[in-house]
């Protein structure tokens, strides 16, 4: 058997997982692994410049293609650095894996130069951690945390590696294993049966039903089945923030996002249901609003394959602990095979009705109701998404920051597929879409990537336009700039009295076209409704399809996102514009 | 409701921090804790006490099997089971209430496993409620020192917890 160092070992280890690219940035504790980085040729590594960007890029990828991403920090500060990002993926059910430098096993406990106890740190953002405590365990480490991170519902893990651990002094015999079974880890591989045969006659005898799909249905490659299921039954779906792109944007079914920014007719639906199948979603309070005043009339069909998810915040009157993907197909297998014995099976009429219903929800209160009664100037903030949509024909990836102009993407960006639409979800990470983008773009060189961003959560990572520029990264960022922190503006206009307490900037924004020019990119500047789309047009176009081209739209600083949920009531009640309530 | 959970742990370091860590990021209340390995040197055995609805129960013993080095959970409140602490007990006993103390320790069935001029150290095992009653037994003032293991429990009749 070969005989390896323990550097040596962690890059063969990623090697023979089939790791393409480490996301990561250099110090003391992490040396004798980037010496084993540069003696290969089989794994790139690519050097951000901040490591929280890393974590992001990781994670940007892992959404993007399904494959887990890998983070090499070092020790002390590069791994505090990392904690954000690994927060983020673990909140959005992210597959990563971190490793961390740590400080020599003899020194750990003395508050050695840049210790930090790393699996302390993270414990409550990871799903596990590893301290490797001598090489020979390096393999079945490496291949555990791979299994974790990726298998189940996934997440991140961290693998903290002391330095002599490392060192090229020291060798072992490699040998990496084709398998790995924990006694104490074993993820569901499929649903129950029975509780699917429930969940179908439930189903079909729904009247008012809806489709509630999450995060978990992009995660679990379940969009195939979902549409299938939702197209068999006839039924209105609406996707969570996480979920978008599971259902079609376009498809009459699609009710749009749901919850707090969601739209009337997707809440008004949810409300008045009298049966919700819930799929790979977790009730968040975004969602939900008032959980005691949930959807008061719903049978709730719910599937996840984290059991933990199931009757946390909602009481799940069918429950089903599984994959979305196989439950999926089952249920609309059972589905099937019910209506091949009695197609009059479900109600038409009622269902007819139901629709109807919606109908008049979306034609008198959809998302373009309160945008007629503007102006052309200022430029709003959704006519800079509906520009962005028609240029890239749907067709783009895009990654957001965290605030207004994440509403404004979710709501008006209307995504054919799933893992197109990349976001911070449960942490709600500013700082998150530029370094996310460049994930995406490293994965997918040829696809087109537009980074939705608020000129707030850019100078969080801007720096990374340093390292879109060493790799040839030419994503396209949309920086809606309202000069201010919006969506606590927003807040602060509608709860506290329009008291903006440390939400604008005074006049020290930076001019974002010279900073994308100083970067060695293209910068362009728009202030008029009348030049959007030309300007949109400019960013996309075969010119700059090789480049970072940086648009900053002077947008409409005064807009806020409707419809907005009232805060402990249920989902029917939403604000709906500045002179509006349900 | 008080709950007695019994979880059976990889042997591991650092597998007992992501158990207390969970309670305390997810806002749960530990009473009791106790943790030894078992005949199997590779399982530890928690044993825990936890007040709560069913509904954070439910969690609690979701979120616990969730952790990757928890072999098996058990809330053994669902079904028979034993119920064991210890408790030693240093309490003050001066002249007449040297025999007063041995009858009542004698009453619990509690051994005087200490003897100095000015104390009694008393030993007792039982379920928490019997060696709560004693401690209310003893005369206000007079106890110096006490140290409880905390609960730990098992599952009557033939059924074990084991992998
Ligand atoms: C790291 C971080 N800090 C603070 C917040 C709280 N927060 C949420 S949205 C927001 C404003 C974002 O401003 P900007 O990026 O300009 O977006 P806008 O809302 O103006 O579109 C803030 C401060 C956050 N989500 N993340
Ligand atoms: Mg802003």
């Amino acid at each position: 058997m070969e005989l390896l160092s323990g550097g040596d070992m962690l890059i063969r280890a990623l090697q023979d997982e089939g790791v393409e690219y480490i996301f990561g940035y250099p110090g003391g504790s992490a040396l004798h692994i980037y010496d084993a980085i540069f003696r290969q040729q089989k794994v790139d590594h690519i050097l951000v410049r901040h490591e929280q960007a890393a974590t992001h890029m990781a994670d940007g990828y892992a959404r993007a293609t399904g494959k887990p991403g890998v983070v090499l920090v070092t020790s002390g500060p590069g791994a505090t650095n990392a904690i954000t990002g690994i927060a983020t993926a673990h909140m959005d059910s992210v597959p990563m894996v971190v490793i961390s430098g740590q400080v020599p096993s003899d020194l750990i406990g003395t508050d050695a130069f840049q210790e930090t106890d790393m699996i302390g740190i993270s414990r409550p953002v990871v799903k596990h951690s590893f301290l490797v405590t001598s090489l020979e365990d390096i393999p079945e480490i490496i291949k555990k945390a791979f299994f974790i991170a990726t298998s189940g519902r996934p997440g991140p893990v961290v693998i903290d590696v002391p330095k002599d651990v490392t060192d090229p002094a020291t060798t072992a015999p490699y040998n990496y294993p084709a398998t790995v079974d924990m006694r104490s880890y074993r993820p569901s591989q499929r649903g129950h049966t029975g509780q699917i045969k429930k969940a179908a006659r439930a189903l079909l005898n729904a009247k008012r039903p809806v489709i509630y799909s999450g995060g978990g249905v992009v995660l679990g490659d379940g969009s195939e089945p979902l549409r299938s299921l939702a197209r068999r039954l006839g039924f209105p779906v609406t996707n969570t923030l996480m979920g978008l792109g599971a259902f079609p944007g376009n498809d009459p079914q699609f009710l749009g996002m749901l919850g707090m920014h969601g739209t009337y007719q997707a809440n008004m639906a949810m409300h008045h249901a009298d049966l919700i199948l819930a799929i790979g979603a977790r009730f968040d309070d975004r969602v939900t609003n008032n959980p005691s005043k949930f959807c008061p009339d719903a049978t709730v069909v719910h599937v996840d394959v984290d059991p933990a998810s199931i009757a946390k915040i909602v009481t799940a009157d069918i429950p089903i602990v599984g994959p979305v993907l196989p439950v999926l197909k089952e249920l609309d297998a059972q589905v099937e095979a019910l209506l091949a014995d009695n197609p009059g099976a479900q109600d038409s009429e009622a269902l007819a009705d139901w629709s109807r219903r919606i109908d008049g929800w979306r034609e008198e209160h959809g998302l373009n109701h309160h945008l007629a009664s503007e102006g052309a100037e200022p430029i709003m903030p959704q006519r800079v998404i509906q520009s962005l949509y028609r240029v890239t024909g749907g067709n783009a990836y895009v990654t957001s920051d965290v605030g207004q102009h994440q509403m404004f993407a979710a709501q008006y960006y209307h995504f054919p597929e799933p893992r197109r639409w990349i976001n911070s979800g449960g942490l709600g990470t500013m700082g998150f879409g530029l370094p996310s983008a460049m994930g995406v773009q490293m994965a997918f060189p040829d696809a087109t990537v537009a980074c939705v961003t608020g000129e707030g959560s850019f100078m969080m990572n801007a720096q990374e336009m340093s390292t879109c520029l060493q790799y040839g990264l030419p994503i396209k960022i949309v920086c809606l700039n309202n000069q201010a922190l919006g969506m606590v503006k927003q807040w602060q206009d509608m709860q506290y009295g329009g008291r903006h307490s440390q939400s604008t900037y005074s006049d020290s924004l930076p001019d974002f076209k010279t900073l994308a020019e100083a970067y060695g990119h293209v910068g362009i500047r728009v202030d008029s409704a009348d030049d959007l789309d030309a300007a949109m047009e400019e960013t996309f176009s075969p010119a700059n399809a090789s480049k970072l081209v940086l648009l900053d739209v002077g947008v409409d600083p005064r807009e806020h996102v409707y419809p907005m949920a009232i805060k402990g009531g249920s989902m029917r009640d939403m604000v709906l514009s500045r002179s509006e309530a349900t | 409701m008080r709950r007695i959970i019994a979880v059976l742990i990889e042997n591991e370091s650092g597998a007992l921090s992501r158990v207390l860590g969970l309670f305390a990021q997810r806002g749960y209340n530990i009473e009791t804790l106790t943790v030894a390995p078992t005949d199997d040197a590779t399982l530890s055995r928690i044993t825990l006490t936890t007040l709560g609805d069913t509904q954070r129960i439910e969690q609690i013993t979701k979120q616990l099997n969730k952790l990757i080095e928890v072999v098996k959970v058990v809330d053994l409140c669902e079904d028979d089971h034993i119920e064991r602490e210890i408790m030693l007990i240093k309490v003050r006993a001066e002249g007449s209430e040297r025999a007063e103390l041995k009858r009542t320790a004698d009453v619990f069935r509690g051994q005087i496993v200490d003897v100095t001029p000015r104390t009694y150290t008393v030993q007792l095992t039982g379920p928490t409620a019997k060696l709560d009653a004693f401690v209310r037994a003893m005369e206000v003032g007079t106890i110096v020192e006490v140290v409880r293991s905390g609960v730990s429990g098992i599952g009557r009749g033939d059924k074990a917890l084991t992998i």
